[in-house]
């Protein structure tokens, strides 16, 4: 028997036309299945010629050009596994436990971007109450000025990088004291505020289309990177510097948080505001300096996105759900709840695709978002709330 | 409970009942109509709540003392269902409330009011009174869009509201918003919007707190009031002045269990008492007449 | 400059099919945000399986019109119960972030190539409303002025804006009835109104329901006036919209929401045809034809934001009512 799997982005493609044939007159057919599966049942052992109808493939969809659109096998014993590369070319068929091990890393890569965007969340919503619609924007932001300082003023990466981190953060403490700052002293409510954010986030979010334009673009700097090969494993180097980035920034994020004196006093205004400014802290000055770190941390996030799966407008608006509910999930307003949240979104959204179609491991994360609140409403790190 | 009892004379009754009862905490009452037992709440490491055993005498207004954090507030709220107990297990009447729902503890007769006060700010102070009214037709949903289901009854329940909106002499505000009215209108306003609800047993959560001067005395006179009328009043207070004026019996709490039980006067006499206080207090010197117990009064939320 | 065809696109479209869409899930929204204060940003969920259920019904199962009808609304009302079993207890926040979740679970679904044999994938299912056009009494097309409609348009248009009538009708008569005053009590503190032995769950879950079936009329409408329906319809985008128009028009108010689609409607229509006539004509060179639809949505982002600072109450909203508003 003769199968195989026709993919695109790792979906599978329905619908294509496969046809296998041999010397003694045998002939056929099969038409690939919703998850892009085929399969010929053929009668004996020997060579085969196996085509695939490019005509059948959809709009969009084509074979790479080293690939071919014929096979000749050999079908000697039992079954016989044929695969047609789309797009940039597809891995061969790697066993569920190989692909476990590639999942698993894939996952935590993903969980430390969320990270990095969820503690801002999760550090805004503990200090000033607000939800943050907008915080999707930071995060493009990030990886738009990066494009900016290394496509458009040629400045290497690296040091593009650490500009955009740079202005991130000023911008950060900017939004804070031109807006949020104005609206907490005009006594604007929470849910109010929250409403607030969604409108910046439309406008900032077509401010940028406005001004980059739909297209995803790539930096121009390490997009073709080649991937290195450690047994099972297929990382690219841009994807392990960035994942070491992203475990300093956070390592140093929780070193600010438990020792120095404004990440300890950060925390006093998350627990208790009236009390913190009581004692002397000044509340708004923590706020702010909240603000630059969860910009930059942002920001950062958006260039590890960048990095991995190029720039575009509405990058953040396509991450900010996941992010939400990794905060969610870790328990809002818990900076190591947002961490341990992220890590486990991450990990579910990319091992959800051994069981699932991958185009919905989105759909099986937010589900698992709504189970836990069922579960544990408060979220696995959070407090549950006194009344009166 | 005797209903031919004529006003004025349930402080008597009252006082009379509790007269046999041993000054111990947890002692039995000869008509409880609130028994805890074992009642346990847990906030992370920190016990909140640890009550061992506490009865509630019908008909009489117990005051609930103690020092800040002691757990009161939390008590109220689980003796009131808006909050769940760890372990343990009370009851209202000989019916227990474990895991009953706050509404249902609310129409089973329990009814209570808040340390800050919730008046619906946006609603009329006659719709405010209006709310509080029980098995309203035109609240449920099938029969709400058409008047004729509820009008009738929506009459009788303003016309009570009325009344009791008299009472509190707040009948001349009831087209105003309740969010227009001072603090301590919003204390009156709440305290007459649990009586809508037909209560057996009060349920005052700080009544005095921010309330002005002026309206104290009337405030202390419809809690009276309630007795008159029947009604059970548990209530937590900081001012021993109040306390000691319109309490039948104390109940002190301490570090979240009941440290003692008495009368007014010989809960106030009562060493462990004392110590409880000095305990989170060492600043403040203790005056005869206990009036530095009124120091921590909680700010007024605007 | 064609001022007769800006004009009259304006005006059009401040009544047309478009605008009786976002109206019905902003009269709604006005039920959930206004009434009740329940923060539902899911509200194109509620569009999508609805029009879904019809489209589903009709085109794939093979029944009838008013069954695809029925089928949608239980498909609101069901979606109704899953959001509000787990997210009802908890704080406001928890239910924005559960229901936007879930508008884009739905999104993703139908949109997905798995599920394409029952939704279409992205290019969603098309005719199965043709048994709702053999039904309209009108010979031809309205060209009343400005106001101009094609005979399917003008026939959705009526039927939309009966059902706006309706449906704000009903939310008129319920909140002024004792059921809508636990709604607005539960808004100001659901606490208070539970010490009072109300069922605040079970109204919040009757709130969420009635909201999410009004706005799954609006599916219906959507799903007719195009014979289609297409999952990237339904955006969170969408319901952000429908929170803006409730915003501006003024919320917990029973003209808020049409008042709100009109002027949103027109304001947008006017400047995206201005802008686009001043570029074709050369009056406005530095921007493109295609930004001028970005910057009418950079507009709505920065009204919302604007409203929600300065005039919380919407436009023409009473100041003293936002004065009481303390917080």
């Amino acid at each position: 028997m003769l199968y195989g799997t026709v993919t695109s982005d790792g979906t599978g493609v329905q619908g294509v036309k496969i046809t296998a044939t041999n010397d003694s007159g045998f002939s056929g057919e099969a038409t690939t299945d919703a998850k892009g599966a085929w399969e010929i049942k053929t009668p004996k052992s020997g060579t085969y010629t196996v085509t695939l109808d490019e005509a059948t493939l959809p709009d969009g969809v084509a074979l790479t050009a080293e690939s071919g659109n014929t096979r000749t096998v050999n079908a000697l014993l039992g079954k016989v596994r044929i695969q047609f590369p789309t797009g940039e070319g597809t891995g061969g068929g790697a066993s569920k436990a190989e692909q476990a091990v590639q999942l698993t890393v894939d996952g935590l890569l993903l969980g430390l971007i969320l990270a990095l965007a969820a503690l801002g969340v999760s550090l805004i919503y503990g200090t000033t109450g607000l939800t943050n619609f907008a915080h999707g924007e930071l995060v493009t932001l990030g990886a738009l000025s990066t494009y900016f300082y290394s496509a458009v003023l040629h400045l290497p990466l690296v040091i593009s990088a650490v500009l955009a981190l740079i202005s991130c953060g000023i911008l950060g403490a900017l939004q804070d004291k031109v807006l949020w700052k104005q609206l907490r002293r005009r006594g604007t409510g929470l849910i109010a505020m929250l409403v607030v954010s969604i409108g910046l986030g439309i406008f900032i979010r077509y401010l940028f289309l406005f001004f980059f334009g739909g297209a995803t673009q790539q930096f121009p700097e390490f997009s073709g990177q080649e991937g290195l090969e450690l047994g099972p494993l297929a990382i690219t180097p841009k994807a392990i510097i960035g994942a070491i980035a992203a475990i300093i920034a956070i390592l140093a994020s929780i070193y600010w948080l438990l020792k120095t004196r404004m990440g300890k006093a950060s925390r006093a205004v998350a627990d208790n505001p009236a009390l913190a400014s009581a004692s002397g802290i000044d509340v708004e000055r923590v706020i702010n300096v909240v603000w630059i770190l969860g910009a930059t941390l942002a920001a950062l996030s958006g260039i590890l996105v960048g990095l991995t799966s190029g720039v575009s407008w509405n990058m953040g608006q396509q991450i900010l759900l996941l992010i939400f509910a990794a905060v969610t999930v870790g328990g809002l307003g818990t900076a190591f709840g947002a961490l341990l949240g992220s890590i486990i979104v991450g990990l579910l959204i990319q091992l959800s695709t051994l069981v699932i179609p991958p185009e919905l491991k989105s759909v099986g994360a937010l589900f698992i978002l709504i189970i836990i609140l069922l579960v544990r409403p408060q979220g696995l790190l959070g407090r549950r709330e006194r009344i009166g | 409970m005797p209903a031919e009892t004529t006003a004025g004379t349930r402080k008597e009754a009252a006082v009379a009942a509790l007269s046999t009862v041993a000054h111990t905490p947890g002692s039995k009452k000869p008509d409880p109509i609130v028994v805890v037992d074992g009642m346990v709440r847990r906030f992370g490491g920190l016990t909140a709540v640890n009550v061992d055993h506490v009865e509630i005498q019908r008909g009489a207004i117990t005051a609930l003392i103690g020092p800040n954090g002691a757990g009161k507030t939390t008590f109220f709220n689980l003796l009131t269902g808006f909050d769940q107990p760890d372990e343990g297990d009370w009851s209202l009447n000989g019916t227990s409330l474990k895991g009953v729902a706050p509404h249902k503890v609310a129409r089973m007769g329990m009814v209570r009011t808040f340390q800050l006060t919730k008046a619906l700010s946006k609603l009329t102070v006659m719709d405010n009174m209006r709310l509080g009214a029980t098995g309203q037709s035109g609240e449920s949903f099938w029969r709400a869009a058409l008047p004729f289901f509820w009008s009738a009854q929506e009459k009788k329940n303003t016309e009570r509201s009325m009344e009791l909106l008299t009472r509190f002499k707040l009948d001349a505000k009831k087209d105003d918003f309740a969010g227009e009215m001072s603090g301590g209108q919003r204390k009156l306003l709440e305290m007459a919007r649990a009586l809508m609800v037909g209560p057996e047993m009060v349920m005052l959560d700080e009544p005095m707190a921010g309330v002005n001067p002026a309206l104290t005395q009337s405030l202390l006179g419809h809690i009276k009031d309630l007795r008159e009328q029947g009604m059970t009043v548990l209530f937590v207070e900081h001012d021993m002045d109040m306390v000691r004026d319109i309490s039948d019996w104390v109940i002190v709490m301490g570090q979240g269990q009941v440290i003692a039980e008495g009368p007014p006067d010989t809960v106030m006499a009562d060493q462990a008492v004392i110590d409880a206080y000095l305990g989170s207090h060492h600043d403040q010197a203790l005056t005869e007449s206990g009036e530095a117990f009124t120091a921590d009064q909680p700010e007024e939320q605007a | 400059m064609d001022w007769n065809t800006i004009i009259s696109q304006t005006i059009t479209q401040a009544v047309g099919v478009l605008a009786v869409i976002y109206c019905l899930a902003a009269v709604g929204l006005n039920v959930h945000f206004g009434y009740t204060g329940l923060l539902n940003f899911g509200q194109s969920g509620f569009l999508a399986v609805a029009a879904y259920g019809l489209a589903v019904t009709v085109a794939n199962i093979g029944l009838s019109f008013w069954a695809g009808i029925v089928v949608g609304i239980i498909a609101a009302i069901l979606l109704a119960l899953l959001l509000g079993v787990p997210t009802l207890r908890l704080r406001a926040d928890y239910l924005a972030i559960v229901t936007i979740a879930a508008a884009e679970i739905i999104r993703l679904i139908v949109r997905s190539v798995t599920f394409r044999e029952w939704f279409g994938g992205s290019d969603g299912i098309t005719r199965f409303a043709d048994s709702f056009y053999a039904l309209n009494p009108f010979s031809g097309p309205l060209a009343l002025g400005p106001l101009k409609f094609s005979q399917n348009d003008l026939w959705v248009v009526t039927v939309g804006w009966s059902l706006v009538a309706l449906t704000s009708l009903l939310v008129w008569s319920l909140m002024r009835s004792p059921w809508g005053r636990v709604l607005r009590g539960i808004r100001e503190d659901e606490d208070a109104v539970r010490s009072l032995g109300k069922n605040v769950y079970a109204y919040k879950m009757q709130s969420l329901i009635l909201g999410g079936v009004i706005g799954a009329l609006g599916g219906f409408v959507s799903a007719i006036a195009f014979q289609s329906v297409q999952p990237d319809t339904f955006s969170t985008d969408f319901t952000f919209f429908a929170y803006t128009i409730l915003i501006l028009g003024g919320a917990a108010r029973i003209f808020g929401p049409i008042v709100g689609t009109m002027i949103f409607w027109a304001l947008l229509v006017f400047i995206g045809e201005f802008l686009s006539e001043a570029v074709s004509a050369g009056v406005i060179t530095f921007i493109t034809s295609t930004q001028v639809g970005q910057i009418r949505f950079m507009l709505v982002g920065l009204g919302l934001m604007m409203l929600m600072i300065f005039r919380p109450q919407g436009i023409f909203g009473d100041r003293k009512e936002l004065a009481l508003d303390a917080r």
